[in-house]
Order: C-alpha cells, then sequence, then structure tokens
C-alpha cells in the first residue's frame, strides 16, 4: 500500500464512482434533505462522520467475525454497528452541537437506514480493503457524497423559480435534475491516476 | 380486511416507488436487465411478506422505545436468509445484484411498511400487504427494466429483438438513464393520478 492507492481510492470515492451518482447509495438522503444548502451541507458533514466511524468499526468488527467463521452474519452484525454509531453521534451532537442537532432533526436517526453507510462497509469487504483503506474510502466516500448534495441543493433552490409541466412538479424534475448531474460526472470516468 | 382495498393501494394508489417514494435506490441501480428486476423484486416480496409477518406477530411484545432496532435486526434476518439461498441456488443472479442484496436490509420499503402497517395490523392483513406492496414494488422494476434493457441494449431477456440496425442508446443502461427513467415514470404517474382526481371532481359536482 502506498500514497497513490489511497489517492487512486480518494478521487474514485469522490469523483469517478461517486456515491450518488455512479452507484446509487444514498438516494433517499440525497433526495429527501436537499431543500435548503444549509441542512444539505449539515447532513453531508454527519453522513462523512459515520462514514468514516462504521468504516473502521465496520473492518474491526469484520476481523472478528472472520475469526469466528461467521461471516454470513456480516449484514446483521454491520448493521448493529451502524445503528449503535448513529445512537452515540446523535447523543453527543445533542450535548455538544445543539444547533447542529436541531438542524438535522428526523434525518439524523435516518442515517441508519442510509444505504450508502451500509454500502461502505459491505463494499470494504468486497474489495479486501485493509483498515486505512477502508477509513479513507468510508470518509472520501462521504466527502462524494457532500459534494453531490451539496451541488444539488444548489440547483435545486433554484429550480423552485423555473417554469415546468404541472406533472413534473416536486420529485420527477428533481430526479430529471439528479440525471443530468449524473451525465456530467460521467465525465470524469475518463480520469485515470498513473 | 378488504382484500380489494389493499391490492389496488399497493398497486396503483399507495404504490411504494411511485406514490410513497421508498426504495429508490434499489429500483434506480439494478434495473439494467428484466433478469436482475424479476431477481430483486422476488426478493423483496419474499422478505417484505416474511417480515411483515413476523413483525405483526411480535407487535405486543416490542418495546415500543426500541422498536426500530428490532424490526432491523428481524428484516437482517431474513436479507441474510434469501442472500444465501441466492448464492446457493442462483449465483448468476447474486453476483450480478451484488451489494443490493444485502442492502435491502435498509430499504425503505421495508421498513417503512414494518412501522406503517405490519406495527399495527393483525398478521393476515401484514401479510397480504407484504405481498401486493411487493408487487407493486417488482411491477415497477420490470417497467423501468423493459424500457432501459429494450432502448439501452436493444435486448429482452438478453435475446436481442430490436432489428439490427437499431444503436442502442447506451446512456439507459448507465447511472443516468436510472435517474431519468424514473423521473419520467413518477411524473406519468403523478398526470395520471390528477386526473383521475380531476374526472372524480368533475362527476361529484355534476351529480350535485
Amino acid at each position: 500500500m502506498s500514497i497513490t492507492t489511497l489517492l487512486a481510492i480518494s478521487l474514485g470515492a469522490i469523483l469517478t464512482n461517486n456515491f450518488i451518482f455512479a452507484q446509487f447509495l444514498g438516494i433517499c438522503p440525497f433526495l429527501g434533505v436537499s431543500k435548503k444548502i444549509d441542512t444539505a451541507v449539515g447532513m453531508g458533514a454527519a453522513v462523512t462522520f459515520v462514514m468514516g466511524l462504521a468504516s473502521a468499526f465496520a473492518y474491526l468488527v469484520n476481523q472478528v467475525l472472520v475469526k469466528l467463521g461467521l461471516e454470513y452474519m456480516q449484514t446483521v452484525a454491520f448493521i448493529l454497528v451502524i445503528a449503535a454509531l448513529v445512537q452515540f453521534v446523535e447523543m453527543f451532537l445533542k450535548k455538544n452541537v445543539p444547533t447542529l442537532y436541531t438542524a438535522l432533526g428526523v434525518y439524523l436517526p435516518l442515517i441508519t437506514t442510509n444505504c450508502a453507510v451500509l454500502g461502505v462497509a459491505l463494499l470494504n469487504v468486497q474489495n479486501n480493503y485493509n483498515f486505512i483503506e477502508s477509513v479513507v474510502y468510508g470518509i472520501t466516500g462521504g466527502l462524494g457524497f457532500l459534494l453531490a448534495i451539496f451541488l444539488f441543493a444548489a440547483v435545486r433552490e433554484q429550480l423552485e423559480f423555473a417554469d415546468h409541466p404541472k406533472c413534473f412538479q416536486g420529485f420527477p424534475i428533481a430526479l430529471i435534475t439528479a440525471g443530468l448531474m449524473a451525465l456530467a460526472f460521467m465525465g470524469f470516468s475518463g480520469l485515470k491516476v498513473w | 380486511m378488504n382484500v380489494g382495498k389493499q391490492f389496488k393501494e399497493g398497486l396503483i394508489t399507495q404504490n411504494p416507488v411511485l406514490v410513497q417514494l421508498l426504495g429508490m435506490c434499489s429500483t434506480m441501480a439494478i434495473t439494467t436487465s428484466i433478469k436482475n428486476g424479476l431477481g430483486m423484486g422476488v426478493s423483496v416480496i419474499i422478505i417484505l411478506t416474511l417480515s411483515n409477518i413476523f413483525i405483526s406477530l411480535l407487535r405486543k411484545i416490542i418495546p415500543n422505545e426500541v422498536r426500530i432496532a428490532c424490526y432491523i435486526v428481524v428484516i437482517a434476518g431474513f436479507v441474510t436468509m434469501v442472500q444465501l439461498l441466492l448464492k446457493a441456488f442462483l449465483p448468476d443472479i447474486d453476483k450480478s445484484l451484488g451489494v443490493f442484496i444485502p442492502l435491502i436490509v435498509v430499504n425503505c420499503i421495508i421498513l417503512g411498511r414494518a412501522e406503517a402497517f405490519a406495527s399495527k395490523n393483525s398478521v393476515g392483513a401484514s401479510a397480504l400487504d407484504g405481498i401486493f406492496q411487493g408487487i407493486g414494488y417488482t411491477l415497477v422494476l420490470l417497467v423501468m427494466c423493459f424500457f432501459r434493457e429494450l432502448l439501452g441494449a436493444g435486448k429482452l431477456l438478453d435475446h436481442q429483438v430490436m432489428p439490427a440496425g437499431y444503436t442502442p442508446a447506451g446512456m439507459l443502461i448507465l447511472p443516468v438513464g436510472g435517474f431519468l427513467c424514473l423521473g419520467a415514470l413518477i411524473a406519468v404517474m403523478q398526470w395520471a393520478l390528477n386526473k383521475a382526481q380531476e374526472r372524480k371532481a368533475k362527476k361529484a359536482k355534476e351529480a350535485k
């Protein structure tokens, strides 16, 4: 493992294999919390943090499971780890950063069911990443999510004023917009690191 | 128990994907071929029905404060079972669906129905709800798969159906196609529901 591998993982997670636009992980919060830039960024930051932590803990838990020969319990174990982590983050924010806590509201506990978080834990195992690679993949994947949700929220704020057919109101036009952004992100797939 | 009403709600008026907007991730990610869509749809029907039955059975035992955690453990158990079965008997489908099979655990449809329906209704009604909502989800998957596979690859069920001169619109198979397809489908649904509502309002007016 070298710096180049880590750099390749990071660039892949943020741009070429963006969690939202290329892998379809974490679409629910992406569409649900992207009406305002502030809350979108808060959500992105919280998800990044949880994804980083979850990758680290899931790696350790997986080590234990492999040693015990219980690999088939992965899904159950990971989701429990994530649920516990989110609970912990929630308690921490409530005590120390109450403003962010109230801003995120109901979406904070929903991070548990954000498929990007469970997805990153499973992908780490699938890709055979070691501890550092897992954590880097988790954090940069979260940053990719942050970038996507920030850009999308910025577009969506303007969308309110745009004129579109009545039946496209709300979700459909948001999905079409996201599709066009995914098209733009495809341009990164030509990007090669060494 | 009202079977007809539940059937209509699951398939049309309360369709999990098009109206309740649940489970979008998997809907967009795996609908690149009909085979994938069918595999995913059937897996979700099975898991949704089983978890609805189980949660409905346990609804008086599970304490309110920890119910979400309990639901997730129940769901994760069933998902693991289905994943192992797929790995053993349909390895091709397991491979092409990849990480999205374990991700059924966090598919909002299943948790959503557990919370909104199974935790409040009898076992029989919950089982039917699971089946109908699952079928509603599968139908949407199949429609998306049909258009994406036909136009994006010129094939249906891996058989070439478009004339040889047809240049496939490869974009539809890519992630972009998922977003565009689902957006258009939800728009059609909103249009149809609006139309139905208008017609109802008109009829009510005429009756007056």
